[in-house]
């Protein structure tokens, strides 16, 4: 064994246990491989440690992993651009590897490093690599290979070239799904490197062999091309060749592949152009929103706003209105689950006349949905409406709606709703709040689900942070601080909390006159878990109120308290007490 | 077998019957030796080259077997597909390695036993050198990588291996920090070295590790484990032709999972009623379509097989096709709907034909024909008369399973006694013959040699044939209802069959 210096023993070690039994050890080597490759050198990186890395592909997945990563950022280490192939072998083999995470983290890693390398580096090393990858035994290679053509392609002379594209097109009929499906997913990228006159004569062809496989999970990834190719080509070019694959797509036997036509449809619609949109997507898009299966439907109502805004009011009343209108009485509530989280972003497409004859009829009917959810989904996007139409329209059947959701008997549900009070005071104003939604505020409070109660006094402090300190002195803090008498301490417990967060809110003048006593008061009380929450509760006070109140009145019911025969009592009273003597040190 | 538009070509009459030879055998018993539970075979699956073979077993164990008689070419796989190769032997097989896959758990929720007995195993796809299976029990499907790695013999460290310890900032933090002579410990002091610590042609005086020992073994690694989504008993896994999904069915329902993703399934059938007691039939089998990615089959206790279209609904309660035999009128007696239930179902390699196998008969349907089988097999006709007897001792319900040649001409299932009957079922054929998983298979066959005087009736579609002759028991042999033949396989490119008697493996060819 060499004799190692004192210094280098941490190096040596990192070194020794890249092969260590533990997996630990050895992941954490190979997350230090810079640290490793400073301490060889850059020639010796090149000559031993990446040929030792190259032969340690049979490692745990974790480690390759890592390995994988490491080396996509490595070409300093090796001694800059002009040496970067020498990270080709060993990401090659990891290009092969079965697990896919590994192999997806080799193929990022290796753009990385092809981006770097020079022309002539690329075309001598890099190329030859990924012919051999295309043409790998096992499909892990080829599914690989797929990732790395754009990277190649920009640099390749002609001849090189026009091989590329023969190669791309054979994945793109390999055998194995798995491998035209990769190829699939990165038709796009390497499409966007392809000249011109090559993507209509070579591309669209194997884009159109990807849209006719009889694997669903092949045509599936292909819809994602539609949008990616769609806009690398001409306008009129796009609506000869993409369009009629998007509207045959649109009637796919498969559900599975309209959903993601339904996902996607509206961001085609630029790269065809306004008026193959008015003659072929909008029919195709009014399909989907009827289609027989539901997970189409919920697809396509969530994306009715963004399409929406995509046509002109007149074509979007006309054509998709009748359908949302459909779809607000759909069976399923996922449907109108998902139509309500995005229609009231139609108000303002629509404009105001629309939106009060043609919408909000259907707001309502949501708004009385018997799935919580679609009730939810509407409040949450008032504020949208209320700046197209005003809220009086809506506030009518608005309140059954918020009162029901109040009292929902999932806890869930009423957590939800208290969420969008604020939100609600804030579109619905002073005045409608005071009449019907204080009450509510102040039962959440009492509530039987701690969540709730916690939801509860939150709550009260974001409305004190709405309608300012005056307005809750009078509408809020007579009520919260009444149900401190409250015979259950769970209860008593909620008010101290609330008070706690109201504090910063109301200002020190507000808080001593009105808060303060209360607290104190609470002191007193007979239950240990109380006395201890004053005592948390008063500390928070203390850098709100001034130095003399502290004096007067903070410190000596702290006092008292850490004299209490209960422990825990003891310990945040003296806690607080500590607290309040740091606070006086630092300001004296 | 007239069924079909495009029947089989059939060059000059039926295929002549093959005849079976012994091959292999592995785990045989000593006479008089006791078997143990947990060593009975519950589950053989070939790979689809037919190079693997793995068994499953009461103890939660997954044993794997190489075939031996081609690896030794050293030709690529690629090549051997191409070339049309001339098989001089019959495959061997031998053991390759072996893993616990289950472990006998408790549910504490549902104070539930969950044995580790494993169900069913299903290859997925071989990638590299490495062996991928699904192996499930009643409840947990588990992920299988099986992969030879080189033995690591390190030499050439830089730090005596005898006094190095861990580097301590990740493992664990108990083992004691190599203390160095000036006493603090070196802990992420490799953080700190900055750039100017190296010099430019880096330190001599260190070492990478060697490894020197070339040697290999096998490691069988669980990727995934996907749980928590069966309320009741997985009947079957099946995985699908695309490479990236496979299925579970239990009693209810059957789930579609990604082979990627461990966290979530899809429910893609629920038979589950809302009143339980509505409850009037189970699923007791599921298999995906060879080919189609698309299209899944499952059987009921009722004697059906549904044919469902993945590409129809996300939820396939409506299916795309049902194949159900009519009920003879008048035969009907207490046992009929207890013997209707179907035990197990294949796809024929093409996927053309769907084999299933109910209490007494193996049924070949035409997936293009669902008003009846193309031809039923009658498998132990002379236990008609027993059933009762069979109904007392629950052996009626015992789950055989089937299962096709690859290419399409016979079908075969277990019975009792270790028995195991082979049919042909390409046109015109009349093969038909029992074998005993035993060292001589032959031994304790009936006389069933195709019998000329029973023309072939072509105006009923269904064909019956098979020993209708009561007495296995003419040879002085009482049947054994303990010995039972439940699984077997057939390899998917010879006539090669796999078969399980307690918790030895037979093999036999022809």
């Amino acid at each position: 064994m060499a004799m190692i210096d004192e210094p280098l023993y941490p190096i040596a070690v990192l070194i020794d246990e890249l092969k260590n039994e533990d997996i630990q050890l050895r992941l954490n080597s190979i997350r230090k491989l810079s640290t490793i490759a400073r301490a060889l050198g850059e020639e010796r990186t090149r000559k031993e440690l990446i040929p030792f890395l190259s032969e340690n592909n049979d490692d745990d997945d974790e480690v390759l992993l890592a390995m994988a990563e490491e080396l996509g950022v490595f070409i300093p280490y090796v001694g800059g651009v002009e040496y970067a192939n020498v990270l080709l072998p060993p990401l090659e083999t990891l290009c092969i590897v079965e697990e896919t995470c590994v192999r997806d983290k080799a193929v990022e890693s290796l753009c990385r490093v092809g981006a770097q390398m020079r022309e002539q580096d690329l075309v001598e090393f890099f190329i030859p690599m990924l012919k051999r990858l295309a043409a790998g035994e096992w499909f892990t290679a080829r599914v690989s290979s797929c990732g790395l053509f754009h990277i190649a392609y920009p640099s390749a002379p002609e001849a090189l070239k026009t091989e590329l594209r023969t190669i791309y097109s054979q994945l793109c009929q390999d055998d194995m799904p798995m491998v035209r499906r990769s190829a699939a997913t990165n038709l796009g990228k390497f499409a966007a490197t392809i000249e011109a006159p090559h993507l209509k004569v070579d591309i669209m062809p194997m884009f159109n062999d990807l849209t006719q496989d009889d694997q669903d999970s092949v045509r599936l990834l292909a819809v994602e091309g539609c949008a990616a190719l769609g806009k690398l080509l001409e306008p009129q070019d796009c609506a000869a060749h993409i369009l009629p694959v998007i509207v045959s797509f649109s009637q796919d036997k498969s559900w599975r592949v309209r959903y993601m036509v339904a996902n996607q449809l509206y961001e085609l619609c630029e790269a065809v152009g306004p008026e193959p949109t008015r003659s072929d997507l909008v029919p195709a898009y009014v399909r989907l929103l009827r289609d027989n299966e539901a997970e189409v439907r919920i697809a396509a109502a969530g994306k009715v706003t963004k399409f929406c805004r995509i046509l002109n009011s007149e074509l979007a009343i006309q054509n998709i209105l009748p359908c949302v209108k459909e779809l607000s009485t759909d069976s399923s509530q996922h449907v109108r689950s998902a139509l309500a989280s995005v229609i009231m972003g139609m108000a303002p497409i629509l404009g105001k006349d629309a939106t009060i004859e043609q919408l909000l009829p259907i707001f309502l009917s949501l708004l009385k949905d018997e799935f919580p959810d679609v009730r939810l989904n509407i409040i949450s996007k008032l504020d949208q409406v209320n700046q197209v139409i005003g809220i009086d329209l809506l506030s009518q059947s608005l309140l059954p709606a918020i009162v029901e959701l109040a009292e929902d008997r999932h806890w869930r549900v009423r957590l939800a709703i208290i969420e969008y009070i604020p939100l609600l005071a804030s579109q619905l104003g002073v005045g409608f709040f005071d009449d019907k939604l204080g009450a509510l505020c102040m039962q959440w409070l009492k509530d039987k689900v701690y969540s709730i109660r916690d939801a509860a006094a939150n709550n009260v402090k974001r409305l004190a942070e709405e309608f300012g300190p005056e307005w809750a002195l009078q509408h809020i803090v007579p009520q919260v601080l009444d149900m401190i008498n409250n015979p259950h301490y769970l209860y008593r417990m909620t008010i101290l909390q609330a008070i706690s967060l109201l504090a910063p809110v109301m200002g020190a003048e507000i808080t001593c006159s009105n808060l303060l006593p209360v607290v104190i008061n609470a002191s007193k009380d007979r239950v240990p878990n109380i006395k201890f929450n004053v005592a948390k509760v008063l500390q928070s006070l203390i850098p709100i109120v001034d130095q003399s109140v502290v004096e007067k009145s903070i410190r000596p019911c702290l006092v008292e308290l850490s004299e209490d025969p209960d422990v825990d009592v003891r310990f945040f009273a003296t806690q607080a007490l500590q607290s309040s003597d740091q606070l006086t040190m630092m300001s004296s | 077998m007239h069924g079909g538009d495009e029947v089989v070509a059939a060059p000059a009459g039926p295929p002549q019957p093959l005849d079976w030879k012994f091959s292999q055998v592995f785990g045989e018993r000593i006479a008089g030796e006791e078997v143990q539970e947990v060593d009975i075979i519950s589950a053989i699956e070939f790979d689809k080259t037919g190079d693997h073979l793995a068994t499953g077993d009461r103890g939660g164990r997954v044993v794997l077997f190489e075939r031996t008689d081609t690896k030794d070419h050293g030709v690529s796989r690629r090549d051997l597909e191409r070339m049309d190769y001339p098989i001089s032997r019959h495959p061997e097989f031998r053991y390759k390695t072996e893993f616990q896959s289950h472990e006998p758990e408790f549910d504490y929720l549902k104070s539930l036993e969950i044995e580790e007995k494993i169900n069913k195993i299903r290859w997925c796809q071989t990638a590299n050198s490495a062996l991928f299976l699904l192996s499930t029990n009643d409840k947990t499907i588990k992920f299988w990588k099986v992969q030879e790695k080189k033995i690591k013999k390190i030499s050439d460290m830089n730090l005596d291996p005898s006094k190095a310890v861990g580097n301590g900032s990740v493992a664990s933090s108990s083992s004691p920090k190599p203390c160095l002579v000036n006493g603090s410990s070196f802990d992420g002091s490799y953080n700190n070295l900055s750039n100017d610590f190296f010099p430019p042609g880096g330190l001599p005086s260190l070492r990478l590790p060697v490894v020197t020992s070339q040697e290999t073994n096998l490691v069988a690694r669980c990727r995934r484990v996907y749980g928590h989504a069966h309320d009741y008993h997985i009947n079957s896994i099946s995985s699908n032709s695309d490479g990236e999904t496979f299925i579970s069915a239990d009693d209810l329902r059957i789930n579609l999972w990604n082979l990627e993703i461990s966290s979530q399934s899809f429910n893609i059938v629920d038979v589950k009623p809302t009143n339980m007691e509505d409850l009037t039939e189970v699923i007791t089998s599921a298999e995906f379509h060879p080919t189609h990615c698309n299209m899944l089959a499952y059987s009921s206790s009722k004697g059906s097989i549904r044919l469902i279209d993945l590409r129809q609904s996300a939820l396939c309660d409506s299916h795309a096709k049902l194949f159900e035999e009519p009920e003879a009128p008048g035969s009907r007696s207490f046992f009929t709907e207890i013997i209707a239930s179907i035990s197990d179902i294949k796809f024929s390699k093409d996927g053309r034909h769907i084999l299933s196998r109910d209490y007494m008969t193996l049924k070949l349907w035409d997936i293009n024909m669902d008003s009846g089988p193309v031809a039923t097999f009658q498998v132990h006709e002379y236990l008609r008369p027993k059933l009762c007897d069979l109904y007392e001792n629950d052996s009626i319900f015992d789950k055989f399973e089937c299962c096709l040649s690859g290419d399409g001409l016979r079908v075969a299932t277990g019975s009792y006694s270790n028995l195991f009957r082979v049919c042909g079922c390409a046109p015109g054929s009349t093969e038909s013959t029992t074998l005993e998983a035993s060292k001589n298979p032959m031994r304790r066959q009936v006389q069933t040699p195709t019998r000329p005087s029973r023309p072939l009736s072509s105006i009923t579609r269904v064909v019956r044939r098979g020993s209708e002759t009561p007495g296995v028991d003419a040879n002085g042999n009482s049947f054994d209802f303990t010995t039972k033949l439940l699984h077997l396989a057939w390899h998917p490119t010879e006539n090669l069959i796999a078969c399980a008697a307690a918790n030895s493996l037979y093999m036999y060819y022809a």
